[in-house]
């Protein structure tokens, strides 16, 4: 060996820029957090609660849909239910609780849950898929649309190629430009709760807005119980009489009434689309209505109004395909750029040891730690 | 305590050359190709695997082996999706509970696909890994297919 220069540090100084070797080993040093996949998801999603919870990233109205039910209810049970439960019966309040309460989870299970987003394809089928449709080496400046028929039901169906996510999209599942991904049985992306309406949580969008419009017409109904009971009941023989409380009644009445029209209408829509086993999308595009004039029938339809209703409320749950709170396998996130010297300090030392070798690479491996602050100099 | 810096270029070069000797052996074996059995949509969205033999594995693998696999597969995600009075019944108390229930339970589906991961582990075992190759459990790729990974015939040996 040659002679060695030594030179000494001076810990206190390692906080210095001078020493780029040094602060390189103090963060090798540190142990790489594990990660999860929710960190790395390359959709326009947002997640809370280390991933438990994903929304879209514009959040929408969700917070005045919130607001409008919770102010609502809340004049209801402030203004309304003391007077009802004293002239009528002590469950209205409690109907009109649980009802509301039934409402909330739903939405917030509508607007927090996984719509069934199909995670992108990985580089090497993205790969396998290119080499099976692209043998004619096509060399136009625009490549045509890519797209494959497969025959369902005796039906032919177009399954469209997804340039972002790179695959053909299963039938009914469409891209989501809002929130950027491939949602399976895609419905609509729903402003109101701030999320794609899709295969994992249609039945909580739907159930959402059932028990919605059950809410909204039992709290019309009984607001106007309460101003007609109430007229009845007025000591005033002044028939121009003016309660301080009929302003904010008559206000959520007019709340009520233009709500229960636009919610009841949306639910009996639904409805229709549940018994036939439609999706908002399809029904809007009319893929299956025939308007081209030949015979089309709905692939997925079970032909019984009741089956379809119990598939799609009362089927199994899918699962999440997006794993979002699993862990990245570590080669992907140790993967570090640099020089050779950079094995991990965390690989297990008596793996190297049990490999053998000269005494002077037994010598090497010993003094690695010593070894890896070394810095070649430069020429 | 001082620390010493070693300023030795040999030490460097001689440390690189055990090192790229020893990397080796802490990779994985090595990556022939891989293949993708997509998924079959003739009945439908239910989840279905083609069963189509693919050429890449004729060298590897009995076509019976493979189909027998594949169709395992098929019917394990069937009853997984089945719809009878079971999954109304889970289903129709999930919905008068609010779905809360999916919060706290392990739903029928969930229990199936454990019982997926259990069956493909046991199948690498016995008969995929004996033949230099792997079998990726599909909910890892969003269920759009079933990935077989076919590794070099000589790093067999090294393999986990």
């Amino acid at each position: 060996m040659k002679t060695c220069e030594y030179q000494q540090i001076d810990p206190l100084a390692l906080s210095t820029p001078t020493l780029p070797p040094y602060d390189g080993r103090e963060k090798r040093e540190k142990p790489r957090r594990p990660r999860r996949k929710w960190e790395v998801f390359p959709g326009k999603n947002r997640f809370y609660c280390d991933g438990r919870i994903i929304v879209a990233r514009q959040s929408g109205v969700l917070p005045l849909t919130l607001g409008l039910i919770l102010a609502t209810s809340g004049l209801f049970f402030i203004f309304d239910c003391p007077f009802l439960v004293k002239h009528l019966t002590s469950c209205i309040p409690v109907i009109g609780g649980a009802l509301f309460v039934f409402v909330v989870i739903t939405l917030l299970q509508t607007s927090f849950s996984d719509p069934g987003i199909l995670p992108r394809a990985t580089p090497d089928e993205a790969a396998d898929i290119e080499k099976q449709i692209d043998n004619t080496g096509n060399s136009s400046y625009r490549p045509p649309p890519r797209t494959k028929e497969v025959v369902i039901n005796q039906q032919v169906v177009k399954l469209k190629y997804c340039f972002t996510c790179k695959m053909f999209r299963p039938p009914r599942t469409s891209h989501c430009s809002l929130c950027d991904n491939c949602v399976e049985r895609f419905d609509h992306h729903c402003p109101w709760v701030g999320n794609c309406v899709g295969k994992r949580n249609y039945r909580f969008f739907y159930t959402f807005i059932v028990s919605l419009s059950i809410l909204t017409a039992f709290i019309f109904g009984c607001v106007t119980t309460h101003l007609a009971l109430s007229t009845c009941f007025c000591p005033c023989s002044d028939r121009n009489c003016r309660h301080s409380s009929d302003i904010n009644i008559q206000n959520l009445l007019v709340i009520c009434f233009f709500s229960v029209w636009s919610i009841l209408g949306l639910s009996g829509f639904h409805t229709y689309l549940v018994a036939s086993n439609l999706t908002t999308n399809e029904d809007i595009k009319g893929s299956w209505s025939g308007k081209s004039g030949e015979e089309v029938t709905n692939p997925y339809s079970h032909k019984n109004i009741l089956i379809n209703c119990c598939t799609m409320l009362c089927g199994p749950m899918p699962p999440s395909l997006i794993d979002r709170r699993g862990f990245l396998p570590m080669d992907e996130s140790v993967q570090t750029a640099g020089t050779d010297i950079e094995l991990p300090t965390v690989a297990p030392k008596s793996e190297i040891n049990a490999v053998g070798g000269s005494p002077q690479l037994a010598f090497v491996l010993r003094n690695l730690p010593f070894l890896c602050l070394y810095s070649p100099k430069p020429t | 305590m001082f620390l010493y810096v070693r300023k030795h270029p040999d030490v460097l070069a001689h440390l690189n050359k055990h090192l790229n000797f020893l990397r080796p052996h802490l990779k994985q074996p090595t990556v022939s190709s891989k293949v993708f059995i997509q998924r079959d949509y003739s009945s439908g969205t239910i989840c279905k695997f083609q069963t189509k033999f693919p050429s890449e594995l004729e060298s590897r693998l009995d076509k019976r082996q493979f189909e027998e696999t594949i169709q395992t597969l098929n019917n394990l995600y069937a009853e997984a999706e089945k719809l009878g009075g079971k999954s109304y019944l889970e289903g129709f108390l999930a919905c008068l509970t609010a779905y809360t229930i999916f919060l706290c339970m392990e739903t029928h589906y969930e229990k199936v696909l454990q019982k997926i991961a259990r069956y493909i582990k046991d199948q690498n075992e016995k008969v995929y890994a004996p033949r230099g190759l792997l079998l990726t459990d599909p909910i890892e790729r969003g269920l759009r297919v079933v990935e077989i990974t076919i590794f070099e015939d000589r790093s067999i040996g090294s393999g986990r």
